[in-house]
């Protein structure tokens, strides 16, 4: 078995999950754990992808996508929740669907300090506002979690965040 | 000081409207536009302050072929005021923001925004790459905007400049199943529940 560092094969597998279920418009605070999926997006001319300037502004566009009938998803790291929170009153409140993808830091082997305290707080904070969260440590389990949030929020009417554990994508090397 | 009336300017702007939707942003955006031309085509939010401009965006994305108007106040804007590099950036040519600007929050007791020390929301939206973004203060300015409201390529901006009054509240629906699902119909027709 080699243990050369070669790119994961789930962006790919996800990629795929995500059109299957109907996802037109990909929206997202960048993260090196999206990095693969969002150049996958961004080279598909039959998605429509928004680079947002804060989280929240996602979750206006895919309320606003549910309404003209179309299926979004929303990516980030875990940071951005916090950004979120009283956005969320809009699709609890309608009972929109929500799918969203964040990538956490600040749980397993973090180096910055600074991304433990929302890191931590990322499950109690989607779940205070209503989010069904739904977690994947381990990489061959991305696919099927993400498959199974899909169908809970777009089959359901529900907020979904899949929570990608740092366990599955590895912490961020800052030293050489 | 402007002296155009909010629920007049409303009521210009919105009664040649045709098949547009309308996104109203919460507080006396969403009254107005309940009193004067209420719509299952109007979608009326009623907090989430700051996201207006983004469910306009995400509509427009979503149904290229229809205009999308999004009606708000100066405070429910500069709340979300990055919303507009990223409708900037995605330009979508069938998106229009108009914020009716009374220079106040009128929810809170009519303390000033930051429109009312200076800050053009015209100019942020114009820098953030808007096809076109003006501030509106006069009746011939007005029947500008309501002309190309609805046929200018966007994305379109306005920052309509209105007298400051007392907030008239007109209750529209606040259930939001409800408020969704007779938009959704009411663009999708009966597939809206499939």
């Amino acid at each position: 078995m080699s243990t050369a560092v070669t790119a994961p094969a789930w962006p790919d597998a996800l990629y795929d999950a995500l059109l299957a279920a109907g996802v037109k418009q990909v929206a997202y605070v960048p993260d090196a754990g999206h990095r693969r999926l969002i150049e996958l997006a961004r080279a598909n001319a039959g998605l429509t992808t928004v680079v947002l300037t804060t989280e929240e502004e996602g979750i206006g566009l895919l309320a606003g996508a549910h309404l003209g009938g179309g299926r979004g998803v929303l990516l980030m790291q875990s940071s951005g929740v916090g950004n979120c929170i009283n956005a969320l009153a809009l699709p609890a409140e309608c009972r929109i669907p929500l799918l969203m993808l964040v990538t956490m830091r600040g749980e397993w082997g973090e180096f910055n300090p600074w991304q433990v305290a929302m890191g931590q707080a990322t499950p109690a904070t989607l779940e205070a506002m209503g989010v069904i969260v739904l977690r994947a440590d381990d990489a061959e389990r991305i696919v099927e979690t993400v498959r199974a949030g899909a169908g809970l929020a777009f089959d359901s009417g529900r907020m979904v965040a899949v929570l990608i554990g740092q366990r599955a994508i590895g912490a961020k090397a800052f030293r050489k | 000081m402007s002296q155009l009336e909010r629920r007049a300017v409303t009521a210009q702007l919105l009664r040649n409207r045709g098949e547009a939707v309308l996104v109203t942003g919460l507080g006396s955006p969403t009254y107005d536009a309940f009193a004067v031309a209420d719509s299952p085509l109007n979608f009326y939010l009623w907090g989430a302050m700051g996201s207006a401009a983004m469910v306009g965006l995400g509509l427009a994305n979503a149904q290229a072929g229809r205009r999308v108007v999004v009606l708000t106040g100066d405070g429910e804007m500069l709340m979300g005021l990055g919303s507009l590099a990223t409708i900037g950036a995605q330009r979508p040519r069938n998106l229009a923001i108009v914020v009716v600007d009374n220079e106040l929050y009128g929810e809170t007791g009519m303390q000033p925004t930051h429109t009312a020390h200076g800050v053009e929301l015209a100019a942020v939206a114009r820098a953030c790459g808007f096809a076109s973004a003006e501030t509106v203060r006069t009746g011939a300015e007005l029947d500008a905007l309501e002309r190309s409201l609805y046929a200018a390529p966007g994305p379109l901006f306005a920052a309509v400049k209105v007298a400051p009054e007392p907030t008239r509240i007109e209750l529209a629906p606040r259930d939001g199943p409800y408020l969704c699902s007779r938009f959704r119909e009411a663009l999708l027709g009966p597939g809206a529940h499939l």
